[in-house]
């Protein structure tokens, strides 16, 4: 692959030494250089920024591009205190370092929908704190007094006409201390935050030049696919290679810890080669287990109390009280992220020092391993980051990284890890399976004086930061299920820890994608059983949660609740908070004769707080429900033999453009704290459909995905 | 075995390789053209979707001896300079997220907009069957519209 066409020679040179290899990342709009630029080294404020005396300006980017517009929206924040001249940003990804660390997480890292409320300060203090030393550099340079210069659009501007531009301030401004605490501007005086920004990833992917990690290339680098344990936990007993070694093109046969890699000159003879493989494998115990199993197991497990998350008043007083009683259990599967880039790392581990090209949620990690595997110490790992083909938490995990590097190790060449997408889809740490046991009484009027909620699931937390789960309790097991928002005096949450042999892992909004999927149904089941209209009756309870109760209106108002609509379709409405932005969403369905639902029509309000780009927010909220609807509709891994059932997308379905509705989100003005927009989207979608579902047919769907409705 | 000749994106092209070796990889790993991408690898998700004689096709299910002689043309053969009216679209809809897809999008968008210059939702919905996870397709659709009226 050539390097980018727009990419200079002079940039191209500078990021290629840097990555080590063709790896370039960022682009330049045509023109940007000045003639007759000084020359000189650049001025480097702090970590994120490097300005150029040629004008360029080049924002460190240090959270992943997964396609949640992060590459556009940190250079927003920095951009907008810095004055600079928008044209003239460029991108590149960070590389490992502590200074990268996430502000929330303290690791370096994406996810959470986090990474906008991390650097909302620090990066809009490094523009500033760049924009001061510029502006004194100016001053000093026509020794004027500094008050009288102002930075606009990539100059400092003098009051009395005269004007220089960053490039031409470099120079002095590099001499300067630079300012720890500088003024930030008031948001009236906002030029870039809260405007439609195009993304600045765009050009790169219409055009095939954006570097993926499955794209990197490079000089001698090798191929792997690697024949994996079908049951989870499994290990290989023996193997014949002869078969594998046998077809052309493939070099090396190796055992890793997580099974066989067949390494060759490309993707299809290590994938022929991996096929023609002969492994006999331990299957361990987990060769027992189906999802027929699971399911009784977590039914057995919702018996017995659990870790108490919320106790309010006595529900079960209340309970045994109140004039009317519902009882329900809820289920929803395993599912895979399937981003549409399947897992893949090149790694290449050499005496002196590792170099990992990873599309990574996780450097921090990445990194460390890449010095454990490597045997070097950390100084000697570097991390470049790709554009990532979707993350939605699968790329926080470590397993196809750890793979390149065993496998590169091994044989003694740079070497890319390739999965296929059946690979992907049976070696994954899925979105937890779950069971749910609600119990609600209702007094005479049907306002609910009791609320029991018990989650049996596994749990992730305790296989990732083990230490967070305390007395059986995983706070974020019931996250979403313990903010159960509606104004009920008597509300118990608890949580049954119950892992089943199957890998989890955190998938878009993690464990709020179940958990409203099951509070926003049975909110409509006791609707429906006070006989009340859905929306009001959640209003009528929200009168303590006015953000809630904000966006449940907005969504409610612009989807027209309670107009007609055209015969056969019906309305569901949900809203739920997650990563502290609060979501409603009215769904317009229809059930066809046959049982097949279709969406038409999705509107949805949010309120994130101060919001960075609006078009983003809206692409995230359009991506958030697609996402969960196509796994409301159809998503389910299920376990045969401890194996995963499905493979590829014949089984595994996604939406397509001819299921897609027309989505239309609403944004709340907002200057209360900032929420995320990369998750909240995805879960008030599944109970949205559900209820519309509900009001269709009279069919309450408490077991997901919906499939037919029969 | 015989090198098998073809053209890419106006290009001669000779490789060397088994001749069940999907094009799609012969793309991304014998002459380094990395846009067109893999999704599924069984003519499922339209990931890799190239042009072959100018009808769009799923690259990663076409075994390379079948492609001789044949003109192929991939997301790097568009423009040289992201000019042409679907790309120009796509750009002035903001449509990609991740952009993995996109490069099969693009070019399944070409082809549609080639055979039905005015299409109308419903033949987008015939014909753009690609998947997108990351759930573009509503400014997909809006961008086809925009490219059929000029951009
Ligand atoms: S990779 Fe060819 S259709 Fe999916
Ligand atoms: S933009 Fe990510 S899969 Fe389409």
């Amino acid at each position: 692959m050539t390097a980018h066409v727009d990419v200079t020679r002079r940039e191209f040179l500078q990021v290629a030494s840097a990555a080590g290899a063709t790896l370039v990342i960022g682009f330049t709009l045509p023109g940007c250089a000045t003639p007759g630029a000084p020359a000189g080294p650049p001025l480097e404020p702090n970590a994120w920024l490097k300005i150029g005396t040629d004008e360029s300006i080049l924002v460190i980017v240090d959270r992943s591009e997964m396609g949640q517009g992060i590459a556009t929206a940190l250079p927003m924040l920095l951009a907008e205190e810095l004055e600079a001249d928008w044209s003239k940003i460029r991108i590149e990804f960070a590389p490992a370092d502590p200074v990268y660390n996430h502000r929330l997480f303290g690791m370096q890292a994406t996810g959470g929908s986090a990474s906008i409320r991390a650097a909302w300060m620090p990066l809009r203090q490094a523009g500033a704190a760049a924009r001061e030393v510029l502006i004194d550099a100016a001053a000093q340079t026509w020794e004027v007094d500094r008050a009288a210069c102002r930075a606009e659009n990539g100059a400092v501007i003098h009051s009395g006409g005269r004007r220089l531009t960053y490039g031409h301030l470099v120079a002095t401004a590099r001499t300067l201390p630079v300012p720890t605490e500088p003024p930030l501007k008031e948001p009236k005086d906002w030029k870039i935050l809260g405007t439609r920004v195009p993304r600045l990833d765009t050009p790169p992917k219409v055009d095939g030049t954006a570097q993926f990690g499955i794209d990197v290339t490079v000089p001698g680098m090798l191929v792997a696919v690697v024949a994996r344990c079908p049951v989870f936990g499994g290990k290989v007993a023996s193997f014949d290679a002869a078969k594998a070694e046998a077809v052309p093109g493939v070099r090396h046969v190796v055992q890793i810890s997580s099974g066989i890699a067949v390494v060759a000159d490309g993707y299809w003879p290590a994938k022929t080669g991996r096929d023609a493989l002969a492994v006999t494998w331990d299957e361990g115990p987990t060769a027992g287990i189906s999802s027929a199993s699971i399911g009784r197991l977590f039914a057995q497990r919702a018996a017995r109390a659990g870790a108490v998350a919320r106790n309010d008043g006595n529900a079960d007083r209340a309970l045994s009280g109140a004039a009317s009683r519902l009882d329900a259990a809820y289920e929803a599967p395993f599912l895979a992220h399937a981003t549409m880039e399947p897992m893949n790392c090149t790694a290449h581990v050499r005496p002196d020092g590792v170099d990992i090209w990873a599309p990574t949620q996780f450097q921090g990690a990445a990194h460390q391993v890449g010095a454990g595997i490597g045997g070097v110490p950390p100084e000697q790992v570097k991390v470049h980051t790709t554009y990532l083909g979707g993350g939605f938490g699968r790329r926080f995990e470590l397993d196809f990284i750890q793979e390149a590097l065993e496998t590169s190790k091994a044989v003694g060449a740079p070497v890319k890890v390739v999965w296929s997408r059946e690979d992907d889809t049976r070696h994954e740490f899925y979105r937890p399976a779950s069971y749910h046991r609600l119990r609600a009484g209702l007094d005479g009027t049907g306002r609910p004086a009791a609320w029991t909620h018990r989650v049996v699931a596994p749990s992730i937390m305790a296989r990732i930061f083990p230490d967070t789960v305390q007395n059986g309790l995983d706070g974020e097991a019931v996250e979403g299920a313990v903010e159960m928002p509606y104004g009920v005096p008597n509300v118990h949450v608890d949580y049954v820890l119950t892992d089943t042999g199957i890998p989890v892992g955190f998938w878009r909004s993690v464990n709020h994608s179940f958990n409203a999927f099951v509070v926003e149904s049975f909110i409509d089941e006791l609707a429906h059983a006070a006989g009340q209209d859905p929306y009001e009756y959640r209003r009528g309870l929200l009168g303590n949660a006015p953000r809630y109760r904000r966006v449940l209106e907005l969504a409610a108002t612009q989807a027209g609740w309670g107009s007609p609509l055209p015969a056969g379709v019906f309305r569901g409405i949900a809203v739920h908070k997650s990563f502290e932005a609060y979501v409603a969403q009215v769904a317009e369905v229809s059930v066809g004769s046959e049982g097949a639902v279709r969406v038409h029509r999705v509107v949805c309000a949010v309120d994130c707080g101060p919001v960075v780009n609006p078009d983003t927010v809206e692409a995230q909220m359009q991506s958030g429900i697609v996402y969960g609807l196509t796994a409301a509709l159809y998503g389910e891994i299920g376990i045969d033999r401890g194996r995963v059932v499905q493979g590829n997308f014949h089984d595994y379905p996604m939406l397509r453009m001819a299921e897609m509705p027309r989505v239309e989100v609403h944004i709340v003005p907002s200057t209360d704290s900032q929420g995320g927009v990369g998750e909240p989207g995805t879960p008030p979608i599944a109970p949205a459909v559900c209820n519309a579902i509900f009001a269709a047919t009279g069919k309450r769907i408490r077991k997901l995905p919906i499939g037919q409705v029969t | 075995m015989a090198p098998i000749e073809f053209t890419v994106n106006g290009r001669r092209q000779s490789v060397d390789v088994a001749p069940d070796t999907p094009l799609l990889w012969v793309l991304r790993d014998n002459l380094g053209l990395t846009g067109t991408k893999f999704g599924c690898g069984i003519a499922q998700c339209g990931s890799c979707t190239v042009h072959i004689d100018g009808a769009p096709t799923r690259s990663c299910v076409i075994g390379i001896s079948t492609v001789a002689g044949k003109r192929v043309t991939t997301i790097e053969g568009l423009s040289r300079d992201r000019s042409h009216p679907v790309q120009r679209a796509w750009i002035a809809e903001d449509v990609p997220q991740c952009g993995y897809c996109q490069s099969g999008q693009i070019m399944a968008a070409v082809a549609l907009l080639e055979t039905t210059p005015n299409p109308t939702d419903a033949d987008i919905d015939a014909a753009m069957t690609n998947i997108c996870r990351c759930g573009t397709y509503q400014r997909i659709r809006t961008a086809i519209h925009r490219a059929a009226e000029g951009v």
